[in-house]
């Protein structure tokens, strides 16, 4: 590693940045469920799910490839600028919905900043448009069904067979069983997401002429992708913990043991088989369908609807947001250095805006008694800063699948309070 | 464009199945250990939670290989 330029020193620093936003947003997945039923302290959960992830890291030895599947083409010219360009993009947006408590893909971010960013700077050859289809658009709709229906299934069988026992007697069970079943998923996370990391790291060593192609990722990049989605995950994304665990559904230990084992068996079950359906959206899609399968159970569609209307838009948002930095990017030295005192900024902004209502590991947990610890998207009432209106910009049309005839404004300020307000 | 149904028909099936069962599995598991059980209904139960860790086992075995 003697002739890592700036520019692929930049590319390996965001990388792991992306990682790292990967984790936290992602520990939701393994965890939401675990915590709200109280299987696991919260701190506990996440410092397992990082531990487990930072093991994952290590366990495959098949290397990404391909860092995106075949979605964009690879040998049509991908540069470090276009690699950073997409990063970006996949990075603020999945900061962005992280700050509205909405878990999305962040595979989906992903692959939105590269596609963005290639057809910026390479064009639309770059971009598989078939692949795109395959790989986004159909898994995107299929996963949430095959989780739900698996989950509502399981959760109606396991409710009729404890009929008439002791509620308190059989939570203790399942939430055993959860712990077991989140352990598999936040593994299985750590093989494939940390992976892609490092995949994309290789990538950019390649380009850059460091490692030869078509060779695997040198230690360094296993270890530092693995500890850095790994302390993500510790952090803890607790807003999108909150959401999941909480504002989709209460759930109880039947439910989220029905739902977590789900989520277990179709990540397995589709990275064996060879279709690859995100975690988030299995993970998503299980807690609903095992709010389904309860009876009684209510499943706030409202909040469903938001994290719908976040995954239509991952992949064009990201995209935007990596286009237009890979157009800065391809201006020269100064562009990239612009993006990333963009990138910077925004990162810095959206942290800022989350520090106005913080959701911590104390809060995550509570009995949701109190409004004010919502997912917390900036309300209606604060003044409008610079990412409130960019909250605002990405929030769901107000034409869109949940809300007709409610502007994005008063969305924005309503939705928050309403799954807590509703779960107190 | 092909759209591999195939595989998501087996995805579908294969997660219905193993998901519905293995909670099924835990549940007589947990159903089988109360405190009321009889003897036989205990050694029953414990070999439904073997079933479930061997299930488990073979995740990991997935994960790893």
């Amino acid at each position: 590693m003697e002739h890592i330029t700036l520019l692929i020193g930049i590319v390996i620093v965001t990388a792991l940045v992306f990682d790292f936003t990967n984790g936290f947003h992602d520990t939701a997945n393994a965890m939401a469920t675990t915590i709200s039923t109280g299987a696991l302290k919260p701190k506990v959960a996440v410092a397992m799910s990082a531990v487990l992830n930072l093991v994952g890291a290590f366990l495959s030895v098949e290397v990404a490839k391909t860092i995106s599947g075949g979605i964009i083409d690879e040998k049509a010219g991908v540069r470090p600028e276009i690699i950073f360009a997409g990063l970006v993009g996949a990075i603020v947006w999945n900061l962005l919905t992280w700050l509205a408590g909405l878990p999305s893909s962040s595979s989906h971010a992903l692959f939105g900043g590269l596609i963005g960013a290639t057809l910026v700077s390479v064009g639309s050859h770059g971009v598989h448009a078939d692949a795109v289809v395959m790989k986004v658009v159909i898994p995107a709709v299929a996963a949430p069904v095959v989780a739900g229906v698996a989950a509502t299934a399981a959760t109606r069988l396991t409710y009729r067979l404890t009929r008439g026992r002791d509620e308190q007697e059989t939570a203790k069970g399942y939430r055993a069983g959860q712990i077991a079943s989140a352990a598999l998923v936040s593994l299985a996370h750590g093989t494939n997401d940390a992976q892609k990391t490092m995949g994309v790291i290789t990538l950019a060593l390649v380009t850059g002429g460091v490692v030869a192609p078509h060779s695997d990722p040198p230690l360094w990049v296993i270890v530092s992708a693995g500890v850095a989605i790994a302390l993500g995950t510790y952090l803890g994304g607790w807003r999108i913990i909150q959401t999941l665990g909480k504002g989709l559904t209460d759930i109880k230990p039947a439910q989220g043991f029905a739902a977590q084992t789900g989520a277990a068996t179709v990540i397995l079950a589709s990275s064996h088989i060879g279709f690859a359906l995100s975690t988030t959206q299995v993970c998503s899609g299980a807690i609903m369908g095992a709010g389904v399968g309860r009876k009684g159970g209510v499943v706030r569609w409202s909040t469903a609807g938001r994290m719908v209307a976040a995954w239509c838009l991952t992949l064009p948002a990201a995209g935007l947001v990596a286009g237009g930095a890979a157009f800065l990017a391809d201006q020269g030295d100064w562009g990239i250095a612009a993006v990333a005192v963009l990138a910077l900024a925004a990162c810095g902004a959206i942290w800022l805006a989350s520090r106005r209502k913080p959701v911590t590991h104390d809060t995550v947990a509570g009995t949701a008694a109190a409004p004010h610890v919502g997912p917390a998207a900036p309300t209606a009432s604060e003044p409008a800063g610079v990412v409130t209106a960019a909250l605002q910009a990405v929030a769901p049309p107000p034409a869109g699948p949940i809300a007709p005839a409610v502007s994005p404004t008063s969305e924005a300020g309503r939705s928050p309070a309403a799954p807590a307000a509703a779960a107190s | 464009m092909h759209i591999d149904w195939a595989a998501f028909g087996q995805v579908f099936g294969v997660s219905l199945v193993v998901t519905v069962a293995l909670v099924g599995v835990f549940t007589l598991g947990i159903v089988g250990t109360t405190s009321r059980a009889t003897v036989a209904a205990r050694s029953g139960a414990y070999a439904c939670y073997a079933l479930c860790a061997a299930a488990v086992g073979y995740g990991i075995y997935l994960i790893v290989g």
